[in-house]
């Protein structure tokens, strides 16, 4: 069985990336956008690890710990504002968020 | 020549800041002063400039000038334009002109006006316009004659509509204004050109003195053009062919605007002009003929139109545009100094008759209409003896104004190198239709049983003094300033040399032989008596004349000079009517369809092309992210294409 190389984190790493993207775009979830971007943040984390991994520096696990961070703020801001928009409307559809426009 | 020798006198600008600052005071604080003391200011000022102006006189040597330079107006490259005045020989009889006569009809005013709830405006008005008269006779370079012609015009303008409650008056007041602007418009060009012309020869100046020193430089037909551009605005201001309709509607004025401003002063500031510029205007012999030829022609025409007016002021007014014609008939023989000398004399004649004119209409309550008038000897003795001097001297019976000056005219355009006997022929018939015109007035106003209704009747009252005093002093100066001019087989003029140093040798005065100039003599009074004669058989003695000659050819002569030669329906016909359209239709239809179309339509296409644009804008945020993705994706193809 041959080594994981380079090669294969990065695949992964543009296979979760799509799918991330993926769900940004076409789920009618907030939360479940909200999910998505967590998992965009994550395969870029993944590949930052990776190259971390195989140029031997310490600089990509520490832009991670960085992602992480901001990742967390993230979430918590993206979660309140998706609570007081469900308090406010009932839904979470984001088709239906669409009064900003002319 | 104009001579070198220019003295500064400081108190020149007096003269003219006297009745700048009145106004000015009146202005600020009129309202409480009062209407009287207003009025009082006012003639105070203009009091002050005639006494000025006659101790400036009398200082004036023989052949000298005095000049005050304010301070430096323009100064651009080698061109340079001062507020300066100055005081020659011509300026100092304008200026006694004006402040003298100015003064008596302020006086007169205290007494017409003062009934008139916005006297206080009517004295700002007036105080100002003698300020700009004065500025026009007193500047020392063209642009600062200019500056007081159309000063002087503004001031008219507002006076003509001064009532300005009757939209009558507001239309005469605009066409005295329109009908000066097209003169201006040529004086403008005249004055450019003169400047770019004389520039080119490298002399950038508009002193007169500069000027008449270096006129030689232009060509003839440079100076040809130029003077015919002046020219224009001479008419314009003087109310000449073709541009005299608007003095008739000026009437509109109360009665003093009519005396000091449309007959005295500043409708002969045209006169003035060529005269000052006598230097150019000699140059351009074409000119001047061409001058001589429409002085006659407009005093011919406005004497025939006078004959049949029943309008008392309108009489006048015909007869004012009669008499600028002389001036300019004069001018266009090359005998500047009797145009003056008429200008003069004239000034105090119409003035009186003007005002006579206004104690009439005061006493009679308004009324201008001379076919309601009659007897008013007896009611109002002074005004009608003031009255029958002043027409004796715009008829030229002997020994009174009007008589030295008309026939010295007369008698240059017959002897004069530039004049002929068919415009001595035109002023002859011309000083007959005067006299016949002017004493049917008098005959209809004064003599016979009054025609007005038995309120007008009641009222009848002679003016108060403060109005009769000018009209005496008036009167006097109807005769005897005449006498200045004396011919030579009386006892000489003094006239001439005074004015001589101006003028210089621009006419020879003195070239014909004695008994022609007693025999024309003769012959203008023999015309000049006829002329009463028929006005008397006519009006006093009951005679059918004016029924038969009005019945001529079944009566269209008779309604062609009533109608004055159909020249306003003419001009309306030519001019204001397709004007008119010309306007209406550009603002009806071009400014709405194309103009706002233009502006419509930029307002339009921007929103029709905004239209398709914001569809991109849904709301939908993830519409926006496709967007953001589909960026990125192309970004990124794009860098590693380059790769």
């Amino acid at each position: 069985m041959a080594a994981i190389s380079l090669h294969h984190y990065l695949v992964l790493s543009a296979i979760v990336f799509s799918i991330g993207v993926i769900g940004v775009l076409i789920r009618r979830n907030l939360i479940v956008n909200l999910m998505s971007i967590e998992l965009m943040l994550n395969a870029v984390n993944l590949t930052f690890i990776a190259f971390s991994h195989t140029l031997d520096s310490m600089a990509g696990q520490v832009m991670v710990f960085f992602v992480m961070a901001v990742a967390a703020a993230e979430a918590v801001i993206g979660l309140a504002i998706i609570i007081a928009v469900f308090r406010h409307r009932q839904s979470l559809d984001p088709q239906e968020m669409q009064l900003l426009k002319w | 020549m104009t001579t070198a020798n220019v003295m500064t006198l400081e108190v020149l600008r007096w003269i003219v800041l006297l009745p700048l600052l009145a106004c000015l005071v009146n202005l600020v604080l009129g309202a409480r002063l009062g209407k009287r003391g207003a009025g009082l200011l006012a003639c105070a000022a203009v009091g002050a400039s005639f006494a000025i102006s006659l101790y400036v006189f009398s200082l004036l040597p023989a052949s000298g000038a005095f000049g005050d330079t304010l301070y430096t107006w323009i100064d651009s490259g080698s061109l340079q334009v001062k507020v300066a005045f100055r005081v020659d020989a011509l300026t100092a009889v304008m200026l006694l002109v004006v402040t003298g006569i100015g003064f008596l009809i302020h006086i007169y005013s205290l007494g017409y006006m003062g009934h008139d709830e916005g006297m206080v405006r009517f004295f700002i008005y007036l105080n100002l316009f003698i300020f700009f008269m004065l500025v026009l006779v007193m500047g020392d370079n063209l642009l600062l004659l200019f500056v007081g012609w159309e000063g002087v015009g503004l001031c008219s303008y507002l006076l003509i509509g001064y009532w300005y409650r009757d939209h009558q008056n507001a239309i005469a007041g605009n066409k005295a204004f329109i009908v000066n602007r097209i003169g201006d418009f040529g004086f403008v060009l005249g004055i450019l050109l003169l400047v770019t012309e004389l520039g080119r020869q490298g002399m950038w100046t508009l002193d007169f003195v500069e000027l008449q020193k270096h006129a030689g430089l232009l060509s003839p037909d440079k100076i040809l053009l130029i003077t015919l551009l002046l020219f224009i605005g001479a008419c314009g201001k003087s109310a000449q062919i073709p541009l005299f309709v608007w003095l008739p509607d000026a009437m509109a004025g109360p009665t003093p605007v009519s005396a000091l401003i449309h007959a005295a002063t500043m409708v002969t500031a045209g006169v003035y002009m060529t005269a000052r510029l006598h230097f150019l205007f000699s140059l351009a012999p074409l000119t001047l003929s061409l001058i001589a030829l429409i002085g006659a022609a407009t005093a011919f025409f406005a004497a025939t139109v006078a004959l049949t007016q029943t309008d008392i002021k309108r009489v006048l007014a015909y007869s004012t545009v009669s008499q600028l014609g002389y001036m300019f008939l004069a001018v266009g023989v090359g005998a500047y100094s009797a145009a003056i000398f008429h200008l003069f004399t004239h000034a105090f004649f119409k003035a009186c008759l003007f005002l006579g004119c206004g104690s009439v209409i005061h006493s009679m309550g308004g009324e201008q209409d001379m076919r309601k008038m009659g007897g008013l000897k007896l009611y109002l003795p002074t005004t009608y003896w003031t009255y029958v001097i002043a027409t004796l001297a715009i008829c030229g019976v002997p020994f009174t104004a009007g008589f030295f000056s008309k026939d010295l005219i007369l008698w240059q355009v017959f002897s004069s190198a530039h004049g002929s006997r068919g415009l001595w022929g035109l002023g002859w018939l011309t000083a007959g239709m005067t006299a016949f015109y002017m004493f049917r007035q008098l005959f209809m106003v004064f003599h016979g049983s009054c025609r007005g209704d038995a309120h007008q009747r009641a009222h009848l009252h002679e003016s108060p003094s403060v109005m009769t005093v000018p009209l005496l002093l008036l009167a006097v100066g109807s005769i005897f300033t005449g006498w200045l001019g004396a011919p030579e087989y009386l006892w000489g003029s003094r006239w001439e040399p005074w004015l001589q140093p101006v003028f210089g040798g621009t006419h020879d005065a003195h070239h014909g032989h004695l008994v022609d100039e007693l025999v024309l003599m003769v012959l203008t009074l023999a015309i000049v008596g006829l002329g009463i004669g028929i006005a008397y058989v006519s009006y006093c003695r009951g005679g059918k004349t004016p029924e038969r000659l009005s019945a001529i050819s079944g009566g269209a002569p008779y309604r062609v000079l009533l109608n004055k030669y159909y020249v306003d329906e003419l001009y309306d016909f030519l001019l204001v009517r397709p004007f008119t359209l010309c306007s209406r239709w550009l603002a009806e239809v071009f400014d709405r369809r194309v103009i706002d179309g233009a502006v419509n339509g930029v307002a339009h296409s921007a929103r029709a092309l905004s239209s398709l644009w914001r569809t991109m804008q849904t709301g939908n945020v993830q519409h926006y992210l496709v967007g953001f993705l589909a960026g990125t994706l192309a970004l990124l193809a794009f860098y590693l294409g380059q790769q």
